[in-house]
């Protein structure tokens, strides 16, 4: 103790210059770090976008874009698919008189039946939509107008649906299922029938599994638990006002696609992103033996049970028919942006090849004389 | 007396009213003054508790919220958060509450922390132990528990524990040596004084018996300044009055030194003392960075708006039908039905507002301000920028500014110890026109006069032996040097160096030390002050004594400093010394003509000089000065002013004795680091307020001035034979001839201008007729603008300041930097937009006042070429970056309400508009704008024309910004028509299940943080391991997270919208090539505006770095020799 302070006042006295000088004894393990970090240089890769590093990157983009887009589009044209608008807006639409006559009092449905040929076969597993349009399943009221745990099973939310189902959220007892989502499920009946040349209609058999997201059926949805039998267990509830039937009588002859996991409830569930928009309907499977098409070429009618009111907002309703690829329905547009994009990088490619070797010298000269 | 007992309580209470008490009255030792002496008013002050500390338990919350909340950002956030409880709101209130509320707790718990500590310290201090003087015995009390007027005994090392008047020392002459390193960093002892009537009390008792008051000014924050009287009562007699100044006033903080103990009287405790008025933070200085940020986040904040106003708009046209607005599918309820048409209106706009708020996100407060405080590091931690002799690297006193200095335009720098070293070296001294040169190397050993001194002119006679004995013994006693005996206990010291005690001086200004040492040299030696004597040591070995009377003390105003002393024979002398021009008016005798000869010559050399003069004084004039300058120094108003005049009154008609020459030597490197400001485009002007001719060699050795610089003068000299009109005229003539011709030629002619302080007054002062005084100032300043360099002499330290203020308010405001050292230059450092302090050696008052301290002038080169540019490049990234990536956020909902009826239903789900910007998109930026270095250190140091590329704000200028947010617009159209045509009415499955809106979300999102992620890494010049892992682990974490956020069905949340969207989304093929393509698309056009401007337009910074090899591992000379190979490579 003592030492130290004598080595203090020692070095004090050593004071080079001894005029104002900042108490050098005392500062001096002030030095900075000498590491990578703290003096900025952390060893680093620095690449420079220049028109010779990106030239190359230019052409291979541009190769490689244009062979996908080419595949995408012959992919997106191979695909077939028919559509036809069955909402009777003209008088010359066989389902005028349903769209007229309609009123949601009505207990007796309307059936109208459209022609339609198919003027080639379609191939394997056909896809069976039916398409709205100016149909807003996006507007924010009716997107959050739905209670998820209801859906899930939840009995308590079954018994008291959550604030969002609002103004569909009770009549005199809690609706089950609530919301405006539910309310408004797309109720029209599609069949299809294929007119034998001979004249004789055979109805195509149209499979109704398979059309919702597995997580969804499996998941997502789920009868609240505790009885097998359905009836049972939504007592207490009421059927959504536009219904005309209440939830656990949707599929009576399969239990496994009755109630909230029917599989038609899920898909409409999922709201569609845009006011036009389609869900799938129906799957045609193909035959077991290959060797005749799903559907032939031919006549077919399609027979409607108009139930779905959309002259009021001005929509519209399509029954589409349609194969798939790998890549999805018929869509040539991913296909062309490819093709454009990648051109389009191509020709960047060529015009900064052409820069480069003007002017890329000068830059080089440039600097050697600096 | 009940009426002065009122009156002073009114004006006690009328705060703020001219009736405010401007001075207090403290009863040393809480003694009544006997009757008749002024009433005793029993004065309430604050207790000596210190409370530095912000926030009690009670009070935190509330003030600590209120004040987060009163910055604008902040209050504009909680706004959105209660509009969206308040209102039936698109986003859930957690969207924006759950950022703010992180923001606000991190804030505070950071903040609670340090008050927490300030508290511990608080505490430590208050309860210190404190000897009291009360009735004749020492008390130990606490600290907080002293009060004014109390008399406190302080041992040596002890810290002041208030602000305290000496009243006795151990010290037999009552002088104490006090360090205030802890207030100031000056580590010399100073030496302070009690009054002469109250030193000789030695013992407790006799201090107790003292009766006496104390009256001085309220309590004011400069260190330096002190006002008082101190009125001694005796029985039966008249009061005695004694003034106190700045001498006896020994400051809270301080430390005693060499002295047993003192006492003292406690004059301002607490929250009153000088050092805590002095942590009172200084005003806030903006960034050019700063301003043009608030600017975009106007144009930002009238987009949000117009956005909002459009789409209410649009969504009331639309609902004009009843069927868009209510169709069966989708009714309102009861209760919105109900509301009036205007409300719901109104609500509409908010519920946008809220949908759009995202544009302005709070995180880009917190990520500029984390990205100035952590870097700000940086400098600190610059290895380069520490001075080994000093022991000290840069110091960061702001971090507000750190980009700032990648702007500056004009460096204002001071000359003394800023580009010189401010080392005093003693050259020569001039007797009457006869020249001595002490040898250089002395050794500490008195060399005989005969051999030392060269004598140029040898015409001895009577009266220049006088004068030459006089001239020493003036060098020998006008100063204010203190002598530093070392360890006056250390014997063994004492006999090596031949009995004589080594001893050094000690001095606030170096130019004394340098004149009494090299006057040492000639033979005389300042041996100490004791009892008010002069001891001095002259030729014949001999010790002379002479009584100190008064020292009138230097300032920078008077430029003079004088002593009146005693001799031992009698005779009163006042000997000055000051600057030539202070002192040859004052001259009545003397060789005047030969010493102004030869302060000229050493003038033009670059030594300073001084001129030394005495005056005898007659008994009676003494007597009158004496007089003069008690008065001045009793008043308790005004004091400065009748000091200067007691002064001026006395300081006349002095006989010239010689004069003096002292070298300071540049600084290392400070004509190198001069050289590169000017190739970066900076104008360097040197203020000082030397001689024009010293300041002139100064700056010729600088390289401020080249031997091409044609010299432009604008002296008192030259206004003398010309008007100032005509001079001005002239001047300007020549240089703007100059540029007109400089058009045509290849290298134009450098000018440099010498203006000197009474020229710019009288260019700056405003003319009685009104026309004119504009017209000079505008002059004035078109012909700084075209010179590459300024010399401004003889300033004083508020015209440093105006001449910062003329140039930033002139109508180009250019970004300014003063850099200095000394308390001069603290004006002009606080005026400027950045003010560097350098840690000098004349105390730390500029590097306190500074917003960066460093060491030496070299390392400003450092600071403004590569600090100051890479700062600058990171902010002005992180701040476009920012608005950019929240375009491209925001504008596919604003997009989206077109297709969605405008029922504000959002794009993106809850969890993707709450972390876009606090997790997903955070951290590549922040950490970009952390270690992003575009051009190597080594280059930007080597070249410093690179700094001229970001002049002029040049990254954050309207038409950069212009294209960032046009990029932003591109790439969000590009993502939501891109995901719009996918999406169009079609399956992109290969199982023909279709998608949802939040699958179209989720895609558009995912394209965005990929793209804004991306344009990050084209942008990252410089990749360190940090940028790979902070950019490919951002992107990971979002993949991370998507899934994971979707692979639950979450307890607790009342929706379970995103369940299985992205996995589904993954799972198709389509949407992986479009999420490619459109990633590829939205990049391109950056991609190749890049490359266009690299190659068809490059600028130094182009060129720059395309010189330097791609991979470099601790960038080296050799890399950049061998940089010609690399070139073939591109």
């Amino acid at each position: 103790m003592i030492a130290s302070s004598y080595n203090a006042k020692e070095e004090d006295g050593h004071q080079p210059g001894a005029t104002g000088h900042v108490g050098a004894g005392t500062m001096t393990n002030k030095k900075p770090d000498n590491t990578a970090f703290k003096q900025q240089r952390l060893p680093a890769w620095q690449p420079i976008l220049t028109a010779g590093t990106v030239l190359p990157a230019f052409f291979v983009i541009g190769l490689i874009f244009i062979p996908i887009g080419v595949g995408l589009f012959v992919t997106s044209n191979n695909i077939k698919e028919f559509e036809i608008d069955y909402t009777g807006v003209d008088m010359s639409n066989p389902c005028y008189n349903c769209s007229q006559s309609y009123s949601w009092n009505n207990t007796k449905s309307c059936t109208c039946s459209v022609p339609f040929s198919l003027d080639q076969p379609f191939e394997s597993n056909v896809f069976m939509y039916y398409g709205l349009s100016n149909f807003y399943q996006n507007h924010r009221r009716y997107v959050k107008s739905r209670d998820d745990s209801q859906l899930n099973g939840d009995k308590t939310s079954l018994q008291s649906p959550s604030k969002e189902c609002e103004p569909y959220r009770s009549s005199d007892k809690p609706i089950a299922p609530c919301g405006a989502i539910a309310n408004s499920l797309f109720n029209d009946t599609l069949d299809l029938y294929y007119i034998d040349p001979n004249g004789s209609r055979t109805a195509i058999p149209l499979v109704k599994k398979g059309i919702a997201w597995w997580t969804d059926k499996h998941v997502k949805f789920r009868n609240p638990s505790g009885n097998n039998n359905l009836t049972v267990v939504f007592q207490g509830t009421s059927k959504p006002v536009n219904w005309r039937k209440p939830v656990f009588e949707l599929d009576p002859s399969d239990s496994d696609n009755n109630g909230f996991i029917n599989e038609d409830f899920i898909v409409w569930m999922r709201t569609a992103a845009l006011p036009t928009f389609r869900k799938l309907y129906r799957i045609i499977q193909k035959k077991p033996n290959n060797m005749t098409p799903t559907l032939p070429r031919g006549e077919y009618i399609l027979e409607v049970t108009y139930n779905y009111p959309v002259r009021s907002f001005d929509g519209r309703k399509r029954m589409i028919l349609s194969t798939i690829s790998w890549m999805g329905g018929k869509n040539p547009f991913l296909g062309i942006a490819y093709i454009t994009v990648g051109s389009v990088c191509f020709c960047l490619g060529l015009v900064l090849l052409s820069i480069h070797y003007r002017y890329g010298k000068r830059n080089n000269s440039a600097d050697i004389s600096s | 007396m009940d009426f002065s007992v009122l009156r002073n309580l009114i004006s006690r209470y009328c705060a703020g009213e001219e009736y405010w008490v401007d001075s207090r009255t403290v009863y040393i030792g809480h003694k009544e003054p006997p009757l008749g002496a002024d009433a005793y008013i029993p004065q309430r002050y604050p207790d000596n508790r210190i409370v530095s500390s912000k926030y009690t338990v009670w009070n935190f919350i509330p003030k600590n919220l209120f004040e987060q909340f009163r910055r604008i950002a902040n209050f504009y956030f909680l706004l959105i958060f209660l509009v969206q409880l308040i209102i039936d709101t698109p986003t859930s209130p957690v969207t924006s509450g759950l950022p703010l509320f992180f923001v606000i707790t991190v804030t505070a718990i950071k903040q609670g922390y340090e008050d927490w500590l300030r508290h511990k310290a608080d505490c430590s201090i208050n309860e210190c132990p404190v000897d009291v003087v009360k009735e004749g015995t020492v008390v130990r009390t606490q600290s907080h528990k002293l009060r004014v007027g109390d008399v406190v005994m302080a041992s040596e090392d002890e810290t002041f524990p208030c602000d305290l008047i000496l009243l006795s020392s151990s010290r037999d002459d009552g002088t104490c040596y006090v360090t205030t390193t802890s207030l100031d960093g000056e580590s010399s002892h100073k030496t302070y004084y009690a009054v002469p009537d109250t030193m000789a009390f030695k013992t407790e008792q006799e201090v107790d018996s003292l009766h006496a008051t104390i009256e001085c000014e309220q309590p004011q924050p400069d260190l330096y300044k002190f006002v008082g009287r101190i009125n001694i009562y005796k029985e039966s007699e008249d009061p005695i009055a004694r003034p106190l100044g700045a001498e006896n006033l020994l400051l809270r903080g301080a430390t005693l030194k060499n002295t047993e103990h003192i006492y003292a009287v406690a004059i301002y405790t607490g929250m009153d003392t000088k050092m805590t008025l002095n942590y009172q933070s200084k005003s806030q200085k903006r960034s050019a960075v700063e301003k043009s940020m608030n600017a975009f986040l106007i144009v930002y904040l009238c987009i949000l708006i117009s956005k909002a106003v459009i789409n209410t708009v649009l969504k009331y046209a639309w609902q004009w039908f009843a069927d868009h607005d209510q169709p069966w599918y989708n009714h309102r309820t009861e209760i919105d039905r109900e509301r009036h048409v205007v409300i719901r209106a109104f609500t509409d706009f908010l519920a946008f507002m809220v949908l759009f708020n995202y544009i302005i996100p709070v995180s880009m407060y917190v990520t500029v301000e984390m990205q100035k405080f952590l870097g700000s590091y940086f400098i600190a931690w610059d290895k380069d920028m520490y001075d080994d002799e000093l022991g000290e690297g840069a110091q960061v006193n702001t971090s507000d500014l750190n980009e700032e200095l990648g702007q500056v335009e004009y460096v204002f720098t001071d000359k003394t110890g800023t580009l010189t070293e401010n080392n005093m070296e003693f050259i020569e001294c001039c007797v009457d026109g006869h020249v001595y040169i002490p040898h250089a190397i002395c050794n500490g050993q008195i060399l005989s006069a005969a051999s030392s001194i060269d004598m140029i002119d040898s015409s001895p006679g009577g009266d220049h032996r006088e004068h030459e004995e006089l001239f020493f013994r003036a060098l020998c006693l006008c100063h204010t040097v203190q002598v530093k005996e070392e360890g006056t206990v250390d014997s063994i010291k004492r006999g090596i160096h031949q009995g004589k005690p080594t001893s050094f001086y000690i001095s606030s200004s170096p130019d004394e030390v340098a004149l009494v040492e090299g006057v040492k040299r000639l033979g005389y030696t300042y041996l100490r002050l004791k009892d008010r004597h002069m001891e001095i040591l002259n030729k014949e070995d001999e010790i002379e004594r002479f009584e100190l009377l008064h020292v009138l003390n230097f300032d920078s105003v008077r430029r003079r400093m004088s002593v009146i002393v005693k001799s031992s024979a009698g005779e009163y002398l006042l000997f000055c010394k000051g600057a030539d021009s202070s002192i040859f008016p004052r001259v009545v005798s003397g060789k005047v003509g030969q010493v102004r000869a030869r302060v000229e010559q050493n003038a033009l050399e670059g030594l300073r000089t001084l001129c030394v003069a005495y005056r005898s004084l007659s008994l009676a004039e003494y007597e009158e000065a004496c007089h003069q300058l008690s008065d001045a120094k009793l008043a308790l108003q005004d004091r400065e002013q009748r000091l200067a005049q007691a002064y001026d009154l006395i300081e006349r008609d002095f006989t010239l004795l010689g004069a003096t020459a002292v070298e300071d030597r540049l600084q290392e490197k400070a004509a190198d680091t001069i050289e590169s400001l000017h190739k970066a485009g900076m104008k360097v002007w040197v203020l000082t307020g030397d001689k024009m001719e010293t300041a002139a060699a100064t700056c010729y050795a600088s390289k401020l001035f080249r031997r091409s610089t044609q010299i432009l003068e604008l002296t008192k000299k030259r206004t003398e034979e010309q008007s100032l009109h005509d001079v001005l005229f002239d001047l300007s003539r020549t240089v703007l001839r100059q540029r007109s011709l400089s058009g045509l030629s290849v290298d134009c002619q450098d000018y440099g201008l010498i203006i000197d302080g009474a020229t710019l007054s009288a260019v700056l002062k405003p003319s009685p007729e009104s026309s004119g005084s504009g017209n000079y100032r505008e002059i004035f300043l078109e012909i700084c603008r075209n010179c590459s360099a300024v010399l401004c002499c003889r300033m004083a330290p508020l015209q440093k300041a105006q001449i910062v203020k003329l140039i930033k308010a002139s109508k180009e405001h250019p970004i300014t930097l003063a850099i200095g050292d000394g308390a001069n230059d603290v004006s002009m450092i606080l005026e400027a937009h950045v003010g560097i302090g350098i840690m000098g050696k004349e105390g730390r008052q500029a590097a306190r006042n500074s917003d960066y301290a460093i060491p030496k002038f070299k390392h400003l080169k450092k600071m403004l070429l590569v600090h100051g540019h890479i700062y600058y490049i990171r902010i002005a990234e992180l701040v476009q970056y920012f608005f950019y990536k929240n375009v491209c956020f925001i504008f596919p909902q604003f997009l989206y309400q077109f297709f969605c009826g405008f029922s504000q239903q959002p794009l993106y789900d809850t969890a993707y508009l709450t972390l876009y910007n606090i997790s997903f998109t955070s951290l590549p930026i922040l950490l970009y704008s952390l270690i992003e270095k575009h051009i190597s250190i080594e280059t930007l140091k080597r070249d410093p024309t690179l700094y001229r590329d970001i002049t002029k704000n040049s990254l954050l200028r309207w038409p950069v910004f212009l294209y960032w947010t046009c990029l932003g617009l591109f790439d969000a159209c590009i993502f939501f028509f891109g995901a719009y045509f996918l999406f169009d009415n079609t399956t992109f499955t290969s199982n023909g299940q279709m998608f949802g809106n939040w699958t179209f979300g989720t895609l558009v999102f995912t394209v965005l943080v990929f793209t804004v992620t991306l344009k990050l890494a084209l942008d990252t010049h410089h990749w360190t391991w940090i940028n790979h892992f902070v950019i490919w682990g951002s992107l990971l974490f979002y993949v991370i997270f998507s899934l994971l956020w979707g692979g639950i069905i979450w307890p607790f949340l009342n929706y379970q919208r995103m369940y299985y969207v992205f996995m589904q989304m993954l799972s198709s093929g389509p949407a992986w090539l479009s999420i490619i393509l459109l990633i590829m698309v939205s990049l391109l056009p950056d991609v190749v505006k890049k490359v266009l401007c690299r190659t068809l337009w490059p600028t130094a910074t182009h060129l720059a770095q395309s010189n330097r090899p791609c991979l470099t591992v601790e960038p080296s000379t050799i890399f950049v020799l061998s940089q010609s190979d690399s070139r073939l490579s591109f």
